[in-house]
């Protein structure tokens, strides 16, 4: 497993996303509220590039007439045909058995850890004194 | 909703076919309001502007089931430079025709002057739609193919709008709607046929179109779901008025093709006709042979959106009745629910069945090939 730094956090706020690719493959990764996902930004039903979607959340009816919204924010539709992911876990909601799209953990590391830890640096020159967004691959 | 775009959108499709393809229902779209305005007369200009389009449906904007993406359309498909999804024919290029190799694209334009309450309207509308296809589109990407869009309801204005257009290359079909004021088969439509079929263009007839009627035979339904799903309904309705008014057997040489309405339909629907017909003939005797018969013979269909069953014999099974010379692909493009070339056959076809599917059954039809 190799870990890339993506980004510096300043560049990554909440409520953005950043498309990069990553050893060939299409990457996502999001900042929701502080919490850092990343996931292949490909549809496994016909290939659309999933994470140009809109986050959106998750409809569900215990009986009909109750509608519950929840996990706002949470769940990628894709662009094309609307199949819905959970962006935590990759997890789809149309056949939750044979699809999902492959999640990429990841987090925040201080400088300091990055500049000597085994992280490879995607697309930014790194410092000690920032923190950095790094996707585990 | 938080939605955030690449900054290269070129991006084509994930996967590319190689060989050559037909995608034979693209959607071109108006990159703004007025961009009609060259092809028609000031008067339209000005009664646009004063009175806008009274539709037979008494909705004041938009369609009344909401769509499940932005214009019913992919999300990235919005071109760079602005303008809504299938405005741009360069984007086109980049996104739909050069990746997939499309060798034949077949435009068929919404949101046209079709099922305007306005004849005269209706038939100037139409006619500047297709200017502009040839304008923006045909004439400038050789692969590129326009369908004469006419003011379905009043079949005279329509069929002299083909007489006009018939010959010209740029264009390969008449496009109706499955929506109309009346049943296809009826008579009112009957000098559409009939010029098509002098012309020898197949007649489209795409799902869609607000004739006024509500949208099911069982009434408004509350869902855009219910509407998806209606359009195979729909296109049911107006195949067996065209069989049982006897469209086909007055017009033996036309084709029609059933545009975006699915085909899994097909055969149950052929052989219920076939079954009430040998019970019910002398009701039509003008109808002189087995429905299905007409069907088979007259009757081609658009592959998007394909039925998707769980066994896949089951797709091929429908596909053998039908005919493996009678499916013509379609991505859809730009709509949402498009279909991508690489991923829509399953395995297990053979190299000529995939041949003709992707593109020689459309040559053939069209007459390019
Ligand atoms: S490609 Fe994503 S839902 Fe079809």
């Amino acid at each position: 497993m190799a870990r890339h730094v993506i980004a510096a956090v300043d560049e990554l706020p909440p409520g953005t996303r950043k498309f990069l690719e990553i050893d060939g493959r299409p990457i996502a990764v999001f900042n929701i509220k502080g919490e850092y996902f990343g996931l292949m930004n490909r549809c496994p039903h016909q290939g659309a590039a999933l994470c140009e979607g809109p986050l959106i959340g998750l409809a569900q009816s215990s009986d009909p007439g109750e509608i519950e919204y929840t996990k706002l924010g949470e769940i990628i539709r894709c662009p094309w045909h609307g199949w819905e992911f959970d962006i935590r876990t990759g997890q789809s909601y149309c056949d939750p058995r044979r699809f999902r799209v492959k999640a990429y953990p990841a987090h925040v590391e201080p400088g300091a850890s990055v500049v000597k830890g085994p992280y490879v640096a995607e697309t930014i020159p790194v410092s000690i004194e920032s923190d950095y967004v790094v996707v585990d691959l | 909703m938080n939605i955030q775009f690449r900054e290269s959108q070129e991006a084509a499709s994930p996967l590319t076919t190689k060989t050559a393809i037909a995608d034979c229902d693209i959607h071109p779209a108006r990159a703004t309001r007025t961009e009609l305005y060259p092809y028609l007369a000031k008067r339209w200009q000005h009664h646009l502007e004063i009175y806008g389009v009274h539709a037979y449906q008494g909705m004041m904007e938009g369609p009344p089931y909401p769509k499940a993406q932005p214009n019913a359309s992919r999300r990235d498909a919005y071109p760079p430079e602005g303008g809504p999804q299938g405005s741009s024919l360069a984007f086109m290029q980049k996104q739909l025709l050069d990746p997939n190799n499309v060798q034949l694209g077949v435009l068929n334009p919404l949101n046209t002057g079709q099922g305007i309450r306005n004849h005269e309207l209706s038939a100037a509308l139409c006619s500047a739609i297709n200017d502009w296809q040839i304008d923006k589109w045909t004439s400038k990407d050789k692969r590129l193919k326009a369908s004469i869009v006419v003011g379905n309801e009043d079949g005279l204005s329509a069929a002299a709008e083909i007489r006009e257009r018939a010959g010209d290359k740029n264009f390969v079909q008449v496009l109706l709607l499955s929506r109309n004021v009346e049943p296809l088969g009826q008579r009112r439509y009957w000098p559409i046929y009939q010029a098509a079929e002098e012309a020898g263009l197949p007649v489209g007839v795409h799902a869609f179109g607000f004739g006024g009627n509500p949208i099911t035979p069982s009434g408004w339904p509350s869902y855009y779901i219910e509407e998806m799903v209606g359009h195979s309904q729909c296109q049911q309705s107006a195949l067996a008025s065209l069989v049982l008014e006897g469209v086909f057997e007055r017009f033996p040489k036309l084709k029609m093709v059933m545009i975006e309405a699915g085909f899994g339909w097909a055969p149950s629907l052929a052989w219920r006709l076939d079954k009430v017909w040998q019970r019910l003939r002398s009701e039509v005797p003008h109808v002189k042979r087995p429905p299905s018969e007409y069907i088979r013979d007259q009757v081609w269909w658009t592959t998007q959106p394909m039925e998707d069953p769980e066994r896949r014999e089951d797709l091929f099974d429908v596909i053998n009745w039908i005919g493996w010379d009678r499916l013509l692909f379609a991505t859809d493009y730009p709509h949402w629910d498009y279909d991508e070339p690489s991923r829509v056959l399953p395995a297990g076809v053979s190299e000529a069945n995939r041949e003709a599917f992707y593109l020689g059954n459309a040559k053939k039809l069209y007459g390019l090939a």
